[in-house]
């Protein structure tokens, strides 16, 4: 099955503008930064350039290791996929996840998975971000 | 407005008995949509008549829009404060992460008051505000370093915002700045100065909350057109790609480009300190103020070899921008891209206006070439061009050796006001003079400007459309855009959006965006708002002594020729009554 995933293509192409993350909340039709699952920070100082975090959609992910309720189930072909109900928010999986791209929705006390729907990329004006085809 | 919306809360912070409580102010965000429109309001509610500005009375505001966080460019703080350095409205606006970052922790304003006896920063994270002991940051050198310690000591990069000062804060000149994140700043009429005199050395806020429109098709729509609109638009061209940086070609053209104190307005080294030659040979990298895909912000990469021992040398990241080039080039007669970025280097170390700084050292430079005071009184010889010269006078405002450099520390009004040169010294209401000698709109902008500020009415576009049709204003034509343009302006700084995007927020744009945040107001309603907005802002001036009667015509604009002529004394005071006429109409 074809699936898709997101990738940074050239972080030094990256102005800090964090487009994207605003995009992301966007999604859930809310202006702000509380639903982002992208997240883009400077590698100490903007003169430095920046640090584009997003979820690698890996083939054998750390954080469905780490869930006791199985809310976190591994995608074909890479990445998760989480079903909230399950979820009692326990943040393993933040834990886990080592380049931390399990962010964390305060309001619903739930991770915030990228679903690597690519909104992100429509509105980032230097090519930075990419939706690929399939898994790590 | 969005009826849960947070911006209608106000942080309210006393440094002098270390409190802070949080007030809903529903009724200034509904009426005048936040930035400009609120921050004057409370101004008034907090601002003492007369005081000091650096008693411990005078407040700092800082305001943000309904837009920010909702659409890209709404990316400003306003702040607003008793000027020490006009001594009547400081407002300044500054971008980097500021604005969404004190959106995002829930907040449309923060009230600063009162003083600490000793160093302390704040830091708010949410509704959390903690008031932190900063004896160690005071008294540090260099304003980055500062930024650097206090990355490391809060938490939430990315969605922070770090203000601080440098030295010139601390030690009160009355032009410092306060350096946000890195390379953005308050620049103008200095806040430095009030943070310094609160013994505020920093102010880290950070945020992460979001805010839910209730049309998100509406919402998603009108963002997208705005959007694709400042990506795709020619209109934002020059900002992204030379910066503003690529004035000073056009303008050296023109013969608007002040040049040596505005001996001349035609700089023979222009080519050499243009936006095409910082381009070539320095641009490092651009970055973008949160939320803003512009990303107008170039940094140059100047890499520079110790003296002292072979084979080492640093590679410095500096930012540059037209205002910094003609103040601290061209104004000064300093001919290279590498000694204009090292003076831009040592203003942001230590903290100062960058505009400010280069206008004063022209006029020290003007006083000691015509002999009006000697090298012993000034303490480091000023020539024009003199690189080294500059960056020792640079930090003597700063250290403030002797009583010639304590005078320049407190502006150039002040300091002709004691030494004399009057006729040359280029200050409008007491401010600095702005990179713009283009015509009587121009100059008659920073005397009327409610900051004093080429960004109030924009004098400098109509003279460069009169340069370039040959069609000369009349007084009333000047008054009347003048007033038209800033009025409208106070709509865009109560939005926070960016004057950059002014092309793209036009009043339907702005209508727009105002229907997603549940407000309907026409053309009209927007017009009269920004007017009325202004002249509150007026009508503070006036209530802290100013006067548009009393206004004083620095004589050297009027004997440098502009690309619209030489400028009359008669023609400039007409076009200010006719202003002052329209204005308390």
């Amino acid at each position: 099955m074809e699936v898709k995933k997101l990738s940074v293509v050239d972080v030094d192409l990256c102005v800090g503008c964090q487009c994207c993350m605003f995009a992301c909340t966007r999604r859930f039709a809310e202006a702000g930064l509380s639903k982002s699952a992208i997240h883009v920070r400077s590698a100490g100082g903007v003169e430095r350039g920046f640090v584009v975090t997003v979820c690698r959609a890996c083939s054998d992910p750390p954080c469905v290791k780490v869930c006791p309720t199985e809310a976190l189930k591994p995608r074909i072909g890479g990445g998760v996929v989480l079903d909230t109900y399950k979820c009692i928010g326990c943040q393993n999986c933040v834990k886990a996840c080592s380049i931390g791209a399990v962010f964390w929705d305060e309001e619903l006390n739930k991770p915030i998975i990228c679903t690597y729907c690519g909104y992100c990329v429509e509105f980032c004006p230097h090519e930075v971000l990419k939706l690929e085809v399939g898994g790590t | 407005m969005i009826e849960k919306d947070p911006i209608t809360k106000v942080l309210y912070i006393d440094l002098s008995r270390r409190r802070s409580w949080v007030e809903e102010r529903r009724d200034l965000f509904e009426e005048y949509l936040g930035g400009t429109g609120v921050a004057i309001q409370l101004l008034k509610e907090e601002c003492p008549k007369n005081i000091d500005p650096l008693d411990p009375k005078n407040p700092i505001i800082f305001a943000v829009g309904q837009l920010t966080g909702f659409f890209p460019l709404a990316s400003k703080t306003v702040a607003m404060f008793k000027s020490p350095l006009t001594r009547n409205l400081g407002e300044s606006h500054c971008g980097g992460r500021s604005a969404t970052a004190i959106r995002m922790a829930g907040y449309g304003a923060i009230v600063i008051k009162g003083a600490s006896e000793t160093p302390i920063y704040l830091a708010i994270h949410g509704d959390k505000v903690y008031f932190r002991e900063a004896s160690a940051l005071w008294g540090i050198g260099d304003s980055y370093t500062v930024g650097r310690i206090l990355r490391e000591l809060e938490g939430n990069p990315g969605v922070r915002t770090i203000m601080r000062i440098g030295p010139a804060g601390e030690k009160l000149v009355s032009y410092a700045c306060v350096v946000t994140e890195t390379y953005r700043h308050f620049g103008r009429l200095g806040l430095g100065a009030i943070f310094g005199s609160k013994k505020l050395k920093a102010l880290v806020v950070s945020g992460k909350r979001s805010i839910k429109p209730k049309n998100p098709k509406l919402y998603r729509e009108t963002y997208k057109e705005i959007f694709d609109k400042l990506v795709k638009s020619p209109l934002m061209k020059k900002y992204h790609e030379l910066g503003t940086a690529m004035n000073i070609n056009p303008l050296n053209l023109l013969k608007g480009l002040p040049t040596r104190n505005l001996t001349t307005a035609e700089f023979e080294a222009a080519e050499e300190i243009s936006g095409e030659k910082f381009a070539e040979k320095h641009l490092g990298r651009r970055v973008g103020c949160s939320h803003c895909p512009v990303s107008c912000i170039h940094i140059a990469a100047l890499r520079e070899p110790y003296e002292t021992e072979p084979y080492f040398y640093k590679t410095k990241m500096i930012s540059y921008d037209y205002e910094l080039i003609y103040a601290l080039g061209s104004m000064l007669g300093v001919n290279s891209t590498e000694n204009v970025l090292k003076l831009i280097d040592e203003v942001e170390i230590l903290g100062l206006d960058a505009m400010s700084t280069g206008v004063a050292l022209a006029w020290a430079t003007e006083m000691l070439e015509k002999k009006i005071v000697s090298k012993e009184v000034v303490g480091v010889e000023l020539r024009w061009g003199n690189f080294d010269g500059y960056k020792k006078a640079i930090r003597m405002i700063v250290n403030q050796p002797n009583e010639f450099f304590r005078a320049l520390a407190h502006g150039v009004e002040y300091a002709s006001s004691k030494y004399g040169g009057k006729e040359f010294a280029l200050t409008f209401g007491g401010n600095e003079m702005p990179g713009y000698h283009t015509g009587p709109a121009a100059h008659v902008g920073y005397m009327v400007g409610s900051r004093h500020s080429h960004l109030d009415g924009a004098g400098y576009s109509l003279d460069e459309k009169a340069a370039q049709s040959g069609k000369k204003l009349t007084p009333e034509e000047i008054a009347e855009n003048l007033l038209n343009e800033e009025s409208w302006r106070q709509i865009l700084s109560s939005l926070v959006v960016c004057f950059f995007g002014r092309g793209v927020y036009t009043p339907d744009m702005v209508i727009k965006t105002l229907n997603v945040l549940e407000y309907n107001l026409t053309k009209e309603d927007l017009i009269k708002l920004g007017r009325r907005i202004l002249k509150a802002k007026y009508e503070f001036k006036v209530r802290e002594g100013f006067n548009l009667e009393k206004i004083q015509i620095p004589h050297r604009i009027l004997e440098t020729p502009t690309p619209n002529g030489v400028l009359t004394e008669e023609f400039i005071q007409r076009t200010v009554k006719i202003f002052k006429e329209k204005m308390e109409a």
